[in-house]
């Protein structure tokens, strides 16, 4: 089977020194790596130098669908095609659509918070070259990771993990990728069964 | 530069978990318990729970065959422990919503430690409340007429109706519950998947794929966090509001009728803060159980339960000018139903629900106005106790009181329950505490991810050892919180 260079791996063990290492890797100029860590550490988004997220827009379309959706409903059902006159009340009323409107601006709202992380984070994934090593099964208990994949415009077997033994790293590892071809992506799909 | 995680040992904080805990320790005192066998204790009490959850599926089986007739209600009280327990429920759920929404919204960091197990009980209570609902319609093969969907009868649901808005929170609040519970648990599930990595044998290979695919292959990154801890806040954001919505629509049920005793305005805000106080009170109980049996001493701390018993005073408090408040003006009113009404609360033939209710919510909170007494674990479990009986008994005053006291004398009567009423309430326990139990054996109970985020060696800018070298009177103190839970 062919491997291929997928990424570097580098460890560090505490949260401040992740910290630092990510601002010494986008100092470098790196494009395509990440942090990976057990927990969000406070302070990373500007030592990656991260645009804000974008969930939020998200939301406010779903919010905004939900919000709209439901009195269209009600005024369409209770007011259009079969008015419903009750209390004295005009048929499509208003002040009684507000509760409804308010539940499913949220349902629709939280659904979009909740899908749309998961669509912006390219997520769920069935596999990543990352879990390829052993060490990486730390990540979500107590270890604090760096990767800088392959694919990087700056990618250099030897000057990138110069730049990465800079950063004071624990340990450095080279993972690879196994190339399947198309037999053995069907051997490995069997093997999932 | 100190941390901003450590506590202000000025104003007499202590640390949120055992001291000099690894976040390594954290992970496994939390994942173990879904790794090795269940204790023994565990199987007697989901026997037992179980059990009385089979009765639950035998009571609704019966109603279902023979018709809701086999309960107390009848003239004049159509609604009763039915529409009881539904309120009492949804009010439990309540507290986990609170604990995870709107703690976190206020940067409470103490709410790691308990809003995973908070969160799993709202979607348990709230199954629970959403069953009674369901089954009081009588003809439960007609429940989708609710549902906004074409039917035979060629007419739409009345959007006007409090029921209809009352269906539309309920089950946005369970979906949204369920939808923020998840989005917590998704590292969590990473967690356990990495742990199940290394183990070998059939065990090994199904915690990989169940808990791998719960995980959607989450890995930590960074650029992942960022959208997620948007998105968490942003659920928070949406929860805080629902939250108080729901049991806001709960009480206009009976706000917005003209019986005596349920047409006041005072109904929203007080059925919010008896949602909480109740909702606390079950909180409560379940984690000096689960701490205990599990040992989780060391991240459910004396802090936590002191904070919690101090939110139930609050809320108990609120609940207890509301009771007064709604005498008052019944009195000034000058409505002689009105009056009659709560005078038939204190001296008519339901007082000693009415002294049950007072006592268990008004008197009982108060013994955490002591340190002493709010740091003591019996006094807390008894209390907790009683506060949800109480809180039952609330519901069932309001409901039932008010109904048999209405405006024609000749329609007056007494409601008594059946032994169906009790199967379907008891049930309801048991399938409660049958899904919790299950929770804890499967499921990562505390929020893993962050209570590590909340720990002092998370914080980057944390010095390490020379900041956390304290007077020896503040670790006494921190020993001394931890070991009065045992």
């Amino acid at each position: 089977m062919a491997k291929r260079a997928a990424l570097y791996l580098a460890k560090y063990d505490t949260p401040h020194g992740i910290l630092h290492a990510a601002e010494q890797v986008k100092k470098a100029g790196y494009a395509k790596w990440d942090v990976h860590t057990p927990f969000p550490v406070h302070g990373m988004d500007d030592a990656m130098g991260l645009p804000d997220s974008r969930v939020g827009w998200i939301v406010f379309f779903s919010g905004l669908t939900g919000i709209s959706g439901a009195l269209l409903m009600m005024w369409w059902m209770n007011g259009v095609d079969y008015p419903l006159v009750v209390g004295g009340k005009p048929p499509s009323s208003l002040p009684s659509d507000v509760p409804i409107m308010f539940e499913l601006m949220v349902l629709f709202s939280a659904f979009g918070a909740l899908f749309g992380m998961l669509h912006l984070n390219k997520l769920p994934r069935h596999h990543h070259p990352i879990f390829e090593t052993e060490s990486f099964r730390t990540a979500s208990d107590d270890k604090f990771f760096i990767s800088i994949e392959s694919e990087d415009p700056k990618f250099d077997l030897a000057e990138t993990k110069a730049m990465l033994e800079g950063t004071h790293a624990a340990s450095i590892e080279l993972v690879e990728e196994t190339l399947a071809d198309e037999d053995e992506d069907e051997e490995a799909g069997e093997e999932h069964h | 530069m100190s941390s901003r995680n450590r506590p202000i040992k000025e104003i007499g904080e202590v640390y949120l978990t055992k001291e000099g805990m690894t976040f390594h320790e954290v992970s496994d005192t939390v994942c173990s318990v879904t790794e090795k066998k269940a204790p023994r204790n565990w199987w007697i009490a989901f026997f037992i729970t179980s059990s009385f959850a089979a009765l639950l599926f035998l009571a609704i089986g019966y109603v279902f065959w023979q018709g809701i007739g086999v309960w107390g209600n009848d003239s004049p009280s159509f609604w009763a422990w039915d529409i009881t327990n539904f309120v009492w429920w949804i009010g439990i759920g309540h507290a986990g919503t609170l604990i995870s929404a709107v703690l976190f919204i206020f940067r409470q960091k103490w709410r790691t430690g308990i809003n995973r197990a908070a969160e799993a009980m709202t979607i348990f209570a709230v199954i629970c409340a959403l069953l009674f609902p369901a089954i009081h319609v009588g003809r439960v093969w007609f429940i989708y007429y609710m549902f906004p969907i074409p039917n035979q009868m060629a007419i739409w649901p009345n959007f006007k109706s409090p029921l209809i808005w009352d269906f539309f929170a309920v089950s946005t609040y369970f979906t949204v519950s369920l939808l923020f519970w998840y989005s917590g648990l998704i590292p969590d599930f990473a967690l356990l998947r990495d742990r199940a990595m290394g183990m070998t044998g059939r065990v090994g290979k199904i915690r990989r794929l169940v808990y791998g695919s719960l995980a959607l292959g989450w890995r930590g990154s960074h650029r992942h966090w960022q959208n997620y801890e948007r998105m968490y806040l942003i659920l928070a954001a949406l929860a805080t509001p629902l939250v108080l919505s729901v049991h806001s629509v709960v009480s206009m049920d009976f706000a917005t009728s003209v019986i005596p005793g349920w047409h006041t305005t005072i109904f929203p805000p007080y059925f919010v803060a008896g949602a909480i106080f109740s909702g606390f009170a079950m909180v409560q109980t379940l984690m000096l159980i689960t701490r205990a049996v599990y040992g989780m001493k060391s991240l459910i701390t004396m802090r936590h339960l002191e904070l919690m018993n101090k939110i139930m005073l609050l809320t108990g408090l609120l609940v207890g000018y509301a009771y007064a408040m709604e005498f008052f003006i019944a009195a000034y009113s000058g409505n002689e139903y009105e009056r009659y009404d709560f005078l038939s609360r204190i001296m008519g033939p339901f007082w000693w629900a009415y002294v049950f209710m007072f006592g268990c919510n008004c008197i009982v909170p108060q013994v955490f106005w002591f340190k002493k007494l709010r740091t003591s674990v019996p006094v807390m479990l008894i209390a907790s106790c009683l506060i949800n009986i109480g809180m039952w008994f609330e519901r069932f005053v309001i409901i039932v009181q008010s109904q048999n006291r209405d405006f024609l004398p000749s329609s007056w009567g007494y409601y008594r329950p059946t032994g169906v009423d009790v199967c379907v309430f008891l049930g309801t326990l048991g399938l409660f505490f049958t899904l919790f139990l299950l929770f804890i054996r499967w499921v990562p109970m505390i929020a893993i991810a962050e209570v590590k985020g909340v720990m002092p060696q998370a914080d980057p800018h944390d010095e390490g050892e020379h900041s956390t070298e304290g007077s020896p009177g503040h670790e006494a103190a921190a020993d001394a919180a931890l070991a009065g839970g045992e």
